[in-house]
């Protein structure tokens, strides 16, 4: 016999004996369905969004999840706006998904696809969870595979005129592990890391760079990297206080091969009252530096090898404050749901950039305002996004 | 000899995983009414998650260790 079977026959007894200390069993939620509604405005952006999701048990072991979710946007960011095109578009994505439960393992498989005009992705996730040690230690891994084909469309908002510039993959490797500290309080660390290649830009964003005429500059097309990868790790705690009500803490740590450094932290307060409402609070602070191909406006023409100039990679900074209602109108339940619940969602993002100029302020007259290219405000927007949804248990 | 080591190293890690076998769980199956309250679910309305997460990711260069999987670009 071979080295590497001996050492793979030894690794197997090892893991064989370290999973007979399981005992016990996991349980799936509960069978509910949702009807959601979303609205987005800011940045020149309109997107509603309408969801509708089920997720049904067949036996205590398996459970399968269906969702649709349909987005339609209208309007252009300022950055699309830089190159006077308007956008509406729709996204409609479905996924379904299966739930095995083993003993104390657990095994999720799903399927997604999303659909726009000039964009359409293939995702399949699977990963599994193990509960151990009495139960008060959770490890998960997983495994996500997104096919991509990118497009660009060079028609107008009512007759599209779609070209297909390329594809990309995207793979994602995701290790968690959840600790039940004390009777109070739960903590879990989670770790993405996400490698992609291909076609990576977005083709509705344009450098801009120093150009004598006709404006002071002149637009030009983004050239990314054709690999990309990222690293993510979020901590997060969440805690029982003695009066019924939970606050929750995280941060998050991202860093890419871009030259991206970001950081997330969010504090959470759940209050229930009256056992019909639940209140809950969020406020969530993020910042990043930008990639280190991206410049607001470079200094000539092919200045360098890769060049961007989209908002997702300049410099940033973002708050978010978050109020959300939940009303359990029918806790006695009705026709077949055992119980049903309604949720408002209101949430202000504050968004503000540190590289990124306004480009419509952009006026080299002085009766325009003397802004000349490169000088122009640095841009900024508020963001407001509400939901409404309906979750029946059954 | 290296290989020897290894084996070593492996049966003693195997010893300390069975020993954590008998570890009693401190927080008892009885002590967990609390955390089995809802409100202390991580992810209580995945539809809600899922779509706030797709707002951050289509605007923010950073993405991933949020626990969702899904498509699409935002690229307008």
């Amino acid at each position: 016999m071979s080295a590497v079977p001996r050492h793979l026959s030894r690794l197997l007894a090892v893991a064989a004996l370290t999973l007979m200390c399981v005992a016990g069993a996991a349980v799936l939620p509960d069978d509910r369905a949702d009807i959601f509604w979303s609205s987005y405005r800011g940045g020149g952006m309109d997107i509603t969004g309408e969801s509708v999701l089920v997720r049904k048990k067949f036996s205590e072991q398996f459970a399968v999840e269906g969702n649709y979710f349909i987005d339609k946007v209208s309007g252009a960011s300022i950055d699309v706006l830089s190159n006077a095109s308007v956008i509406k578009d729709e996204r409609k994505q479905k996924s379904l998904s299966l739930e095995y439960i083993h003993d104390k393992t657990t095994y999720n498989l799903s399927y997604t696809n999303s659909t726009e005009r000039d964009y359409i992705s293939n995702t399949t996730h699977f990963s599994l969870s193990q509960d151990m040690f009495g139960d008060l230690t959770t490890i998960s891994l997983g495994f996500t595979d997104s096919r991509n084909k990118v497009g660009e469309n060079n028609g107008t908002a009512l007759k599209p005129v779609i070209s297909w510039l390329g594809y990309s993959t995207s793979r994602s490797y995701e290790g968690g592990l959840s600790q039940i500290i004390t009777k109070n309080l739960i903590a879990s660390t989670t770790l993405e890391v996400i490698s992609d290649q291909g076609f990576l830009s977005n083709p509705y964003r344009s450098i801009r760079f120093y150009d004598a005429v006709p404006l002071g500059y002149s637009l030009g097309t983004q050239v990314y990297p054709n690999t990309h990868t990222s690293t993510a790790v979020e901590t997060r705690a969440k805690y029982y206080l003695p009066y019924r009500a939970a606050a929750s803490l995280s941060y998050r740590y991202f860093n890419d091969t871009w030259g991206v450094r970001a950081n997330t932290i969010e504090f959470d307060y759940i209050q229930p009252v009256a056992d019909q409402f639940i209140f809950e609070g969020r406020v969530r602070h993020y910042s990043q530096n930008h990639a280190s191909f991206y410049a607001d406006i470079f200094p000539s023409a092919n200045y360098q090898n890769f060049e961007a100039r989209d908002q997702n990679l300049a410099a940033s900074t973002n708050n978010t404050f978050d109020g959300k209602m939940t009303w359990a109108f029918a806790p006695q339940g009705f026709l077949i749901f055992k119980r049903a619940t309604v949720s408002f969602d209101v949430t202000r993002i504050q968004f503000k950039y540190g590289d990124f100029r306004n480009i419509k302020f952009y006026n080299n007259t002085p009766a325009g305002g003397g802004y000349a290219a490169g000088e122009e405000p640095l841009y900024a927007f508020d963001a407001m996004v509400y939901q409404v949804y309906l979750s029946m248990f059954f | 000899m290296r290989r020897r080591a290894a084996f070593i190293a492996v049966v003693l890690g195997a010893e300390l995983l069975l020993g954590a076998c008998s570890i009693q769980p401190w927080v008892k199956p009885y002590e967990r009414d609390r955390l089995a309250d809802p409100i202390m679910s991580w992810d209580r309305d995945a539809i809600s998650g899922a779509y706030l997460d797709h707002v951050y990711e289509s605007r923010e260069g950073s993405r991933g260790a949020t626990g969702t999987a899904g498509g699409g670009c935002g690229c307008n």
